[in-house]
C-alpha cells in the first residue's frame, strides 16, 4: 500500500510517483474519471496495475493518496 | 582518438568487467550502460541506488553527508550541530565552499564547526543530557543564530538517543526552531537519503512555521531558487539574471540562504529547482500542501541558459517575457566574446564526466557551447528519474556508469582517453598523475561562479587554462621518455596553444 503523489505534468498528463520507490510514471488509463467520482483501478504506461477506492468528489492534484496493487 | 562505436563501447564495458568475479560481473553489469537516446526510460537500459559492493572503490558519501553537508549546511544563520564523534563534522567542515554573506560567529555560522563530541561514556549513558546542555551553550555563547538543527550521527540511532525530546523542550524554552535530523549515515545506500531525510526535516518542523502569518508583503513575481548551494558564488550568480528580468527572489535554498527565507517560500509563487536530485522532495512537497508550481532549471552555458530564462518566464506574463529577452541581448556580447575567445583553443576536447546530483548532465550544453563533447557521464548516487534526464542530453552510444568504482573509471579512461575528466578531488590526483588535464566539478577546483553568464566566462577560462596547460606533456617518468615521445608525435600535441 504505497503513498502515491499523483500530479499533473507539464503536458497535462497524470503522473503517478512514489517517493520510496523513486518511480515516476504516466498514468494511462483510469477505471472511472467522471465529475462524481476518480479511481477504481489505474493502469500506468508500464503496464503495471494499481487500485484505489474511487473518491468522490474527484481529488484536486496534486494529491497524496494509498494506492493497493491490482491484479 | 576518435569516438566509439555502440559495438565497440559495449565490448569495452565487457572487457573492463572482466577482473571481476562471476557475481560482482553480473551485478557492476547493470551499471554500466550505452546511451541510446531512444529509450525513453532509464531503468531499462540502466540500475541506480543500489547498496555499493563491498570491496570495490566507491566515492560514495553517507546520509549525515547528504544532510548536514548539502542541505542544511549552507543555511548560514542557523547552527547545525553535528551531534556525536568529533570527525563527521570536522572533516566536512567548509569544505563545500557554500559562500555567505554574514560576519561568521556573530550572526552566520556557515565556516564553523558545532559538535557534542561523543565519548565513550555518552554512548554508554546516552547522549541527550550532553545534547541539552550542549544547546544551552549555544545560545550562551552564540545568541543571534535563528535556530538549532541537530544533524545525528551514527551513534545516535544505534544507541537510541531521543533527540527528538531534547529538541522539542528546549525549542519551548529557547522559543526557537530546533530540529533534529535523523540522518545517522547507515541510512541508506548514499548522501541522497540524506538529502530525502533533510527535506523531509524540513517539511516536518520548518515550513509550516508561518502558515496563517500574512504579513508577509507578496508580489506577483515571487520566486524561490532552490538547490543552488552558492558553491563559489554560484546562486548570487544566478540570482542577479532572475532579478534582471524582474523577478523577485524571495529565499534561496540553500545558499547563503537564512531560516526565515525558508520559512517565507510557501508563498511564493514559483520554485525553481536548480538540483533537481537533492531537493525535489520538499518542491513536491510544497506543490501539494501550497499548490506552488515547481520547474527545474538550468544555468550552465549561454544556449541552457537561455532555454531557461525563457521557459521561467512563459509562467509569467508579458513584462517578464520582454525581461528575460532583455536579460539575454543584454549578456549576449559579453558571451559572444567568451565563445570567440576560447572556442578555438577548446573545439573538439573530449570530456568525461563522474560527479553528484546535478552537474553530470547540466554542464553538458555549457561544454558544447565551447565546442567541447561530452563522451561518458556518471553519478555517485542518482536515481532512475536523474537517468531520465540524462538520456536525452548526452548523444547515441556514449557511455553511462553508475557509481562508477575505482578501477572501472580508471580502464574507462584509458581506453577513452578524454581531453578532460570533470571530477571529485578522490578521482583528482589518480588521473593527473596519468597525465590528463582534471577539473573537480563538484567545487569548481576552488574557482567559481560557473552559473550564469558571469559564471559561463569562468567556466570557459577554467577550462581552457586546465586543458591548455604545458604541464601535461611533462608528466612522464623519465625512464618512459621514448614511449612518451612516440606517443606525443602521434597523437596531437595538447599544449599548442
Amino acid at each position: 500500500m504505497p503513498s502515491v503523489m499523483i500530479r499533473k505534468s507539464d503536458s497535462g498528463a497524470l503522473l503517478f510517483y512514489v517517493a520510496k520507490k523513486d518511480m515516476e510514471e504516466t498514468i494511462a488509463t483510469v477505471e472511472t474519471d467522471t465529475a462524481e467520482s476518480w479511481g477504481g483501478e489505474v493502469e500506468l504506461t508500464d503496464g503495471s496495475k494499481w487500485y484505489v477506492e474511487p473518491i468522490s468528489p474527484p481529488p484536486v492534484f496534486p494529491t497524496t493518496l494509498r494506492f493497493k496493487r491490482a491484479e | 582518438m576518435a569516438n566509439l562505436t555502440r559495438e565497440e563501447t559495449l565490448d569495452l564495458i565487457q572487457e573492463v568487467l572482466e577482473v571481476y568475479p562471476e557475481k560482482a560481473k553480473k551485478d557492476r553489469a547493470k551499471h554500466l550502460a550505452v546511451n541510446d537516446q531512444s529509450i525513453e526510460q532509464s531503468k531499462k537500459c540502466i540500475t541506480s541506488n543500489r547498496k555499493s559492493l563491498p570491496g570495490v572503490m566507491t566515492v560514495r558519501g553517507c546520509a549525515y553527508a547528504g544532510s548536514k553537508g548539502v542541505v542544511w549546511g549552507p543555511i548560514k544563520d542557523m547552527i547545525h550541530i553535528s551531534h556525536g564523534p568529533v570527525g563527521c563534522g570536522q572533516y566536512s567542515r567548509a569544505g563545500r565552499r557554500n559562500y555567505y554573506v554574514g560576519m561568521t560567529g556573530v550572526n552566520t555560522f556557515g565556516t564553523m564547526n558545532f559538535t557534542s563530541d561523543f565519548q565513550e561514556k555518552d554512548i554508554v549513558f546516552g547522549g541527550d543530557k550532553k545534547l541539552a546542555k550542549l544547546i544551552d551553550e549555544i545560545e550562551g555563547l552564540f545568541p543571534l543564530n535563528k535556530g538549532i538543527s541537530v544533524q545525528s550521527e551514527c551513534p545516535i540511532g544505534l544507541i537510541g538517543d531521543d533527540i527528538e525530546a531534547v529538541s522539542k523542550k528546549k525549542a519551548k524554552e529557547l522559543d526557537k526552531p530546533i530540529v533534529p535530523v535523523r540522518c545517522e549515515g547507515f541510512r541508506g545506500v548514499s548522501q541522497s537519503l540524506g538529502h530525502h531525510i533533510a527535506c523531509d526535516s524540513i517539511r516536518d518542523w520548518v515550513i509550516g512555521n508561518r502558515d496563517g502569518d500574512d504579513s508577509f508583503q507578496t508580489t506577483p513575481y515571487d520566486v524561490a531558487v532552490i538547490g543552488d548551494y552558492n558553491i563559489g558564488g554560484d546562486a548570487w550568480a544566478s540570482r542577479i539574471l532572475l532579478e534582471e528580468m524582474g523577478l523577485r527572489v524571495v529565499a534561496q535554498w540553500a545558499g547563503d540562504g537564512t531560516l526565515a527565507e525558508i520559512e517565507l517560500t510557501p508563498k511564493v509563487k514559483l520554485n525553481l529547482i536548480h538540483c533537481y536530485r537533492s531537493m525535489n522532495y520538499i518542491s513536491r512537497h510544497m506543490e501539494e500542501k501550497y499548490g506552488i508550481p515547481w520547474m527545474e532549471y538550468n544555468f550552465f552555458g549561454p544556449t541552457k541558459i537561455a532555454e531557461s530564462l525563457r521557459k521561467i518566464a512563459a509562467c509569467f506574463d508579458e513584462t517578464i517575457q520582454a525581461g528575460a529577452e532583455r536579460v539575454i541581448a543584454k549578456y549576449e556580447a559579453q558571451y559572444a566574446a567568451v565563445i570567440a575567445k576560447y572556442r578555438p583553443r577548446l573545439e573538439g576536447k573530449r570530456v568525461m564526466l563522474y560527479v553528484g546530483g546535478l552537474r553530470p548532465r547540466h554542464v553538458i550544453g555549457a561544454y558544447e557551447d565551447l565546442g567541447m563533447e561530452v563522451v561518458g557521464t556518471g553519478y555517485e548516487f542518482a536515481h532512475n528519474d536523474d537517468y531520465d534526464r540524462t538520456i536525452k542530453d548526452m548523444s547515441d552510444s556514449t557511455l553511462l556508469y553508475d557509481d562508477v568504482t575505482g578501477y572501472e573509471f580508471e580502464e574507462f579512461v584509458k581506453r577513452i582517453k578524454p581531453d578532460l575528466i570533470g571530477s571529485g578531488i578522490k578521482e583528482k590526483y589518480i588521473f593527473q598523475k596519468m597525465g590528463i588535464p582534471f577539473r573537480q566539478m563538484h567545487s569548481w577546483d576552488y574557482s567559481g561562479p560557473y552559473h550564469g553568464y558571469d559564471g559561463f566566462a569562468i567556466f570557459a577560462r577554467d577550462m581552457d587554462m586546465t586543458i591548455n596547460n604545458p604541464c601535461w606533456a611533462k608528466l612522464h617518468a623519465p625512464w618512459l621518455a621514448d614511449q612518451a615521445a612516440q606517443s606525443e608525435q602521434q597523437e596531437p600535441k595538447r599544449a599548442s596553444a
